[in-house]
């Protein structure tokens, strides 16, 4: 039996009097790959931050309905510590302007974290669980700014990997990168489903085939279906999913 | 035809661009040739160094430190207390102030960059200095601290609508970076917003700085204008630009204190031209 991390219950979201989303059910498992699809201003990325409540920065926002983690309410919990439990990745790798070494340890430095070594070997985990310790484990002290783009959106994993989230949310990680570093963090991606839940937001269709357990499609602020990734990309219940996958719009 | 016409914009255009450095060009060739001038009778260290500026006494001493160290002096003071200030406001309003707060807010700061300064040196003539006398216990108000404090509200505006600016134009992404790591508003501000701004902010205080060392007339009013070395910022104390503005208009063309006043004037020129020079460091590594 699959434990349910994540759920919202009759989710509606609208910044001004615009709606991003409409009544929206869905459940994100422990331990999978929830791929998340559609076209622009779906509503995609609305639902991934309304998952660690980063749509509050926005004046404009509003909210009806459920989201929860765990079987509680985020919405009650506090929400820095609600950004610790469910870590984000964004489509631009954006580094701070600091060393590597000190990119990784900001996060952990800034929940009071202090002491060299025990800082030094939470860094070096989180390299490697990003798949970048290799790379970068001569050179700690440069400035992240000399890494490839696809060095430096692991860098932001390995960044979110170090405060020990329970959940990682992606907003289309690999939409500035190229496909050898695409595959990286793909692979990546695969290997942290065995300690984290992952939900994937992705304009490439075929990325989300490639490592989603399951795959939810948006259309127009609505959630259409979700099942398992082969069933979306072989039989879907809905001839509007099966057009998309297609590339027959969007 | 139209050629032709584009020919006149064009030279036109490069005349205004020519012109306002071949100004600058001219006003500081004027200010050496008179200013040097007074290095004939006066050794360069003792215009400098000197502790004595008595112009019109017989012979004349002209040493110009006292009017540096209160330039300086009111310069610090006001610095003291318009960078945190300034600072602080920027990242107020740059941040945490609601829409409106922030249009209130940012109104203000330009009315208060509109008022001429003689008005402020007048409201701070008759507030400011009985207040600093009756506080400190002094025997008079027109003090040094008198100055800073009005200077600093002269030089709040360009502070901060200038870091204000660097600190709104750090990409929002850094802020959310550090927010979704679970930092707090506070802490994502302080640890990451404001580091990478500081390029800007360190402009924007060079820029207001370079506003107080050159401001003239509300300094003139409320600082006592005695020309003697200062030992704390509650004595009297003369600018090197309120000495000018008093003097000139007294001094003899071609006298020894007329040269003099010049030279001073080239000081004041090397310390504002420095300032700028040291703002545009900053902005340019911003830029990088």
């Amino acid at each position: 039996m699959v434990k349910v991390k994540i759920e919202t219950h009759d989710l509606n979201v609208w910044f001004g009097s615009v709606q991003a989303i409409s009544r929206l059910n869905l459940e994100v498992y422990e331990n999978e790959i929830l791929s998340v699809i559609g076209p622009a201003n779906s509503g995609k990325t609305t639902f991934l931050r309304a998952l660690n409540r980063m749509n509050d920065l926005n004046p404009n926002y509003k909210m009806s309905g459920l989201v929860e983690m765990d079987r509680k309410d985020v919405s009650g919990l506090d929400v820095e510590l609600l950004r610790r439990r469910v870590g984000m990745v964004f489509a631009l790798p954006l580094p701070l302007p600091l060393s590597i070494f000190d990119n990784v340890a900001y996060g952990v430095r800034m929940h009071g974290m202090r002491g060299g070594q025990k800082l030094s070997r939470v860094v070096k985990e989180s390299l490697k669980q990003a798949y970048l310790w290799d790379e970068v484990k001569g050179r700690l002290d440069e400035s992240a700014f000399k890494l490839s783009g696809g060095q430096q959106q692991r860098l932001c994993i390995a960044r979110t990997l170090a405060v020990e989230p329970e959940v990682i949310l992606f907003d289309e990680p690999c939409s500035g990168l190229d496909p050898i570093s695409t595959s990286k963090v793909e692979d990546a991606m695969v290997k942290l489903k065995e300690k984290y839940t992952i939900v994937l937001v992705t304009n490439n269709v075929k990325q989300a085939a490639r490592v989603g357990d399951r795959t939810a499609f948006f259309l127009s602020s609505e959630l259409i279906e979700v099942d398992k990734t082969e069933k979306i990309f072989t039989a879907p219940d809905d001839s509007r999913t099966d057009g998309y996958i297609r590339g027959k719009f969007g | 035809m139209r050629k032709f016409k584009e020919f006149i914009i064009e030279k036109l255009i490069l005349f205004s661009g020519l012109a306002s450095i071949f100004f600058v060009v001219l006003i500081f060739l004027f200010l050496l040739k008179e200013g040097l001038a007074v290095f004939k009778t006066v050794g360069f260290f003792d215009f400098l160094l000197g502790k004595k500026w008595y112009p019109i006494s017989e012979p004349a001493r002209l040493g110009i430190l006292p009017l540096i160290l209160g330039s300086l002096l009111v310069t610090l003071g006001a610095a003291l207390i318009s960078i945190p200030i300034g600072v602080g406001c920027a990242v107020y309003i740059a941040e945490v102030a609601p829409l409106k707060i922030k249009e209130i807010l940012k109104a203000g700061i330009e009315l208060l960059a509109a008022i001429p300064s003689v008005v402020l040196g007048f409201i701070g003539m008759v507030t400011l200095v009985p207040w600093v006398k009756h506080m400190f216990k002094i025997p008079t108000g027109l003090t040094a601290l008198s100055g800073s404090i009005m200077l600093a509200f002269m030089a709040m505006p360009t502070i901060v609508s200038i870091a204000e600016d660097a600190l709104y134009s750090v990409p929002k992404a850094y802020k959310e970076g550090a927010l979704a790591l679970g930092a707090t508003h506070w802490q994502a501000i302080y640890r990451v917003i404001v580091p990478a701004a500081s390029p800007g902010i360190m402009a924007a205080v060079m820029l207001g700085l370079g506003r107080v060392i050159g401001e003239t007339m509300a300094v003139m009013m409320i600082t006592g204008n005695a020309a003697v070395i200062p030992r704390s910022i509650l004595e009297p104390v003369r600018t090197l630009t309120a000495t000018i503005a008093a003097e000139m208009g007294e001094a003899v063309v071609g006298s020894e204190h007329y040269f003099a006043l010049f030279a001073v004037g080239i000081v004041l020129f090397v310390i504002s031209f420095a300032i700028n020079v040291g703002a545009d460091l900053f902005l340019h590594k911003e830029n990088k």
